[in-house]
C-alpha cells in the first residue's frame, strides 16, 4: 500500500489531500481540513496524474477529516470525474457529504449543450480583410439608405406632410444654441488668442505686427471658427443625439413611435438636423467674433497696436465673400453633425454599450467628416478662385 | 355567439435575423376577439414573433394577413392605416421618456385625429383612469414605477381605440396581484370594446386565466407544434414539450 500527500500548507486552516491505494485497483481520495475559495487548494495535479496508472478502476472518498467545503471542494470533484469517465474509471461518491453528491448530481445533470459554447477561432488574415470589406459595403448602404430616408423626411418637411412636435424643436434649438454659447466662447477666444501669439513671433521680426489682425481676422472667418464650432459641436450636441435616440432605440421607444405610424425620421431626425442646421451659422459668427477678439487682446496689449489700427486692420483683410464661405461650411458641419449623431443614434443596438459605442462612432464619423469636407470646400473654393 | 371570423392570418411564414432561421412553417389564425398567446421556452422568437404581427420586421417568407390585406404586400399609406389600428405594449412600457403620461397618450391623438385640445385631455383623463392612474397625467415615466410604467404604456396603446391590442410579456416584473389585475384588465378590454388580443407571455396562471386561442413555438425544431386553446391543449396534447411547459415540467 502506498501514500502519496499532498499539503498545501501555506494556512494552518488550509485543506489537504491524501492519496492511497488501498488495494492494486481502488485508489482512495482523503480530503481533510477546509476546503474553500478563501484558502489555497490543494494540487490537484498529483491526484489526477495517479489516475493515468492503469490498474486503477475505482475510486472512492474519505472525508472524515473534513471541516468545511464550498464551490472549491466541488469544481476539485468535477476534474476528478471528468477524468475518471474518460478512462471509464468507476467512482464511488457515496463517502462524500450529501450535499456535495448534490451538488454534484446538479451540475452533472443537463449535459452541455452540443454547439453551445463558443470556441475561439482564429481566422486567417485574408478572411477578415474580405469580411471587413463586406462590412464597409453594408455599411455605406446604410449610411445611403438613412441619407435617403432623412431626403424624403425633407421633402415631406417642404411640402407640410411632416409634422414634427414644436415644444421639443425649440428645447433642442435652445440646447444646440444658446446652451452651447460658454465653451464656444471659451475655445473660439483662445484658438484666436493662439493664432495671434504664433503669427506675433514671426511677423513682428520684419515689423509687421499689424498683419496679425489679418491672420487672425481671416483664419477666423474663413475657417477656423467654422471647424472649432463643428467639433464642439460634434462632441457636446452629435453625441447627444446619438446617447438620446441611441437609448430610446434600446427603451423600444423607437418601436413604439414606429407602430403608432409616426416616422422617427420626422419626429426625431429632422427637427434635430434643423435645429443645428439654422445654429450652427449662428454659432460660426459667434465664434468668429470671439476669436478676433481673442486676436485683439494679444495684438493690443503685447503688440502695442491701437484699437483703431487693429479694427481698421481687420476691416480690411476679411472680404464679405469670406464671411460666406464660414458661414457656409458652418451649415454644412451642422448637416454632419446632426446626420452622424442621428444616424448613429438609430442604428444603435440593444444594449447599454451599444449606446457607448453608438456615441463614440458618432463623434468620430462627424469630425473626420468634417476634416475631408473642409479640404473639399477648401480646394473647390481654389479653383473657383473665390 | 355567432362563428368566428379571421382577424389575422399568418401563412407558412418563416422568420430570421440575416441568415438565421429562428422559426420556419408558422401557419396559424388569429380570430376576432380572440385572446391569443403566443407560448413557448426563452429564446423561442415569442418577441420577434409579436413584431412580425406588429409590421415591425418583414417576413423571411410567408405572408400576413390583416382581414384580406397582406400588410407587406400593401401600399405604404395602407400598411401606416393597418399600423394605426394596432396599439402595443412593450415589455418596459417604452414610454417616450421626455414627455409626460398625458403627452404620451395625447401624440398619436394628435397626429390621427382632428380633436381639439380639450378634447384630446378628456381621452387622456379616460384612458389614464381606465388603468388606474388618474391623476399622473403630468408625471413623467421616470417618476413611477415599473408596474405604473406597463399601465400608462397599456394607456398609450389603447389611445386611438385598435382593433387588435398586443402585449409582449405583460406580467413580467410585476406582483402577483398587480399582473392579475392587468389580466382582469385585459378581459375587461376584449369584452368591453371587443379588440382582438395578442399576448406574448409564458406566466401559466396568465396563459390559462384569459387565453383562448394560442400558438406553442419550439426552439429546437424551429416551429409550431401545438395550437389552439390553452386548456384544451393541457387536456389533449400528446406532446411532452408542451405537456411539460403547461404542467411546470411536473407531469
Amino acid at each position: 500500500m502506498s501514500t502519496i500527500t499532498t499539503q498545501s500548507g501555506k494556512s494552518a486552516d488550509g485543506n489537504s489531500l491524501r492519496v492511497m491505494q488501498n488495494s492494486d485497483d481502488t485508489l482512495c481520495l482523503l480530503l481533510a481540513g477546509n476546503w474553500s475559495i478563501q484558502h489555497d487548494s490543494a494540487d490537484a495535479i498529483s491526484v489526477l496524474q495517479r489516475l493515468q496508472d492503469e490498474k486503477i478502476t475505482s475510486v472512492v472518498f474519505d472525508v472524515r477529516e473534513l471541516t468545511g467545503w464550498d464551490s472549491a471542494l466541488i469544481t476539485f470533484l468535477l476534474k476528478v470525474l471528468d477524468r475518471c469517465r474518460q478512462r471509464t474509471i468507476s467512482v464511488d461518491t457515496s463517502g462524500l457529504p450529501s450535499g456535495v453528491q448534490r451538488l454534484l448530481a446538479l451540475a452533472t445533470a443537463i449535459p452541455e449543450r452540443s454547439g453551445a459554447r463558443r470556441t475561439a477561432t482564429h481566422e486567417p488574415f485574408l478572411d477578415r480583410v474580405g469580411k471587413q470589406t463586406l462590412d464597409l459595403i453594408d455599411s455605406s448602404r446604410d449610411i445611403l439608405t438613412f441619407l435617403g430616408e432623412v431626403t424624403v423626411a425633407f421633402g415631406r418637411l417642404i411640402t407640410g406632410r411632416a409634422r414634427f412636435p414644436t415644444s421639443e424643436f425649440l428645447s433642442i434649438l435652445k440646447a444646440c444654441g444658446i446652451d452651447a454659447l460658454p465653451i464656444v466662447s471659451l475655445i473660439s477666444m483662445l484658438v484666436g488668442l493662439i493664432l495671434a501669439f504664433v503669427g506675433a513671433v514671426q511677423l513682428s521680426m520684419f515689423g509687421a505686427q499689424i498683419y496679425v489682425a489679418s491672420l487672425v481676422a481671416v483664419a477666423m472667418v474663413r475657417v477656423m471658427g467654422a471647424i472649432m464650432t463643428g467639433i464642439i459641436m460634434a462632441g457636446r450636441t452629435g453625441a447627444a443625439f446619438s446617447a438620446e435616440i441611441g437609448t430610446m432605440q434600446v427603451n423600444e421607444e423607437i418601436d413604439a413611435l414606429q407602430t403608432m405610424g409616426i416616422s422617427p425620421m420626422e419626429f426625431l431626425v429632422l427637427p434635430r438636423m434643423l435645429a443645428l442646421v439654422i445654429m450652427m451659422p449662428l454659432l460660426c459668427v459667434y465664434a468668429n467674433l470671439m476669436g478676433i477678439l481673442g486676436g485683439f487682446i494679444v495684438g493690443v496689449g503685447m503688440l502695442d497696436l491701437t484699437f483703431t489700427e487693429y479694427y481698421q486692420m481687420t476691416i480690411q483683410s476679411v472680404p464679405l465673400s469670406n464671411l460666406w464661405i464660414g458661414l457656409f461650411q458652418g451649415a454644412v458641419f451642422g448637416v454632419i453633425v446632426a446626420l452622424a449623431g442621428c444616424m448613429r443614434g438609430m442604428q444603435c443596438g440593444r444594449s447599454a454599450s451599444s449606446v457607448g459605442t453608438a456615441t463614440t462612432s458618432a463623434v468620430v464619423t462627424s469630425i473626420i467628416s468634417i476634416v475631408i469636407a473642409t479640404a473639399i470646400i477648401t480646394v473647390v473654393c481654389n479653383v473657383l478662385g473665390i | 355567439m355567432s362563428a368566428p371570423e379571421p382577424h389575422i392570418r399568418v401563412e407558412d411564414l418563416t422568420m430570421a435575423y440575416g441568415s438565421f432561421v429562428l422559426q420556419s412553417d408558422l401557419t396559424f389564425t388569429i380570430n376576432r376577439s380572440d385572446i391569443f398567446i403566443i407560448m413557448g421556452g426563452s429564446g423561442c422568437g415569442k418577441s420577434t414573433l409579436l413584431r412580425h404581427l406588429v409590421g415591425l420586421k418583414a417576413p423571411a417568407k410567408g405572408r400576413i394577413l390583416y382581414g384580406q390585406t397582406d400588410f407587406w404586400e400593401a401600399d405604404l399609406e395602407e400598411r401606416d392605416s393597418l399600423m394605426r389600428r394596432m396599439g402595443i405594449l412593450y415589455q418596459s412600457g417604452a414610454l417616450w421618456s421626455s414627455m409626460t403620461l398625458a403627452e404620451n397618450i395625447a401624440l398619436p391623438l394628435q397626429e390621427y385625429t382632428r380633436l381639439d385640445p380639450s378634447d384630446i385631455r378628456d381621452i387622456v383623463a379616460l384612458k389614464l383612469s381606465l388603468v388606474g392612474l388618474a391623476g399622473f397625467e403630468d408625471y413623467y415615466p421616470s417618476e413611477i414605477s415599473g408596474g405604473m410604467k406597463k399601465r400608462a404604456g397599456l394607456a398609450r396603446a389603447m389611445a386611438l381605440d385598435p382593433e387588435i391590442l398586443c402585449f409582449d410579456e405583460p406580467s413580467a416584473g410585476l406582483d402577483p396581484p398587480s399582473a392579475r389585475q392587468l389580466d382582469e384588465l385585459i378581459l375587461e378590454l376584449r369584452d368591453s370594446l371587443g379588440s382582438t388580443i395578442v399576448v406574448v407571455t409564458h406566466e401559466l396562471a396568465s396563459i390559462f386565466a384569459i387565453g383562448n386561442n394560442s400558438v406553442f413555438l419550439d426552439p429546437d425544431t424551429k416551429t409550431m407544434i401545438a395550437g389552439g386553446n390553452p386548456k384544451q391543449l393541457l387536456q389533449e396534447t400528446k406532446d411532452p414539450k408542451v405537456r411539460a411547459f403547461l404542467t411546470r415540467g411536473e407531469a
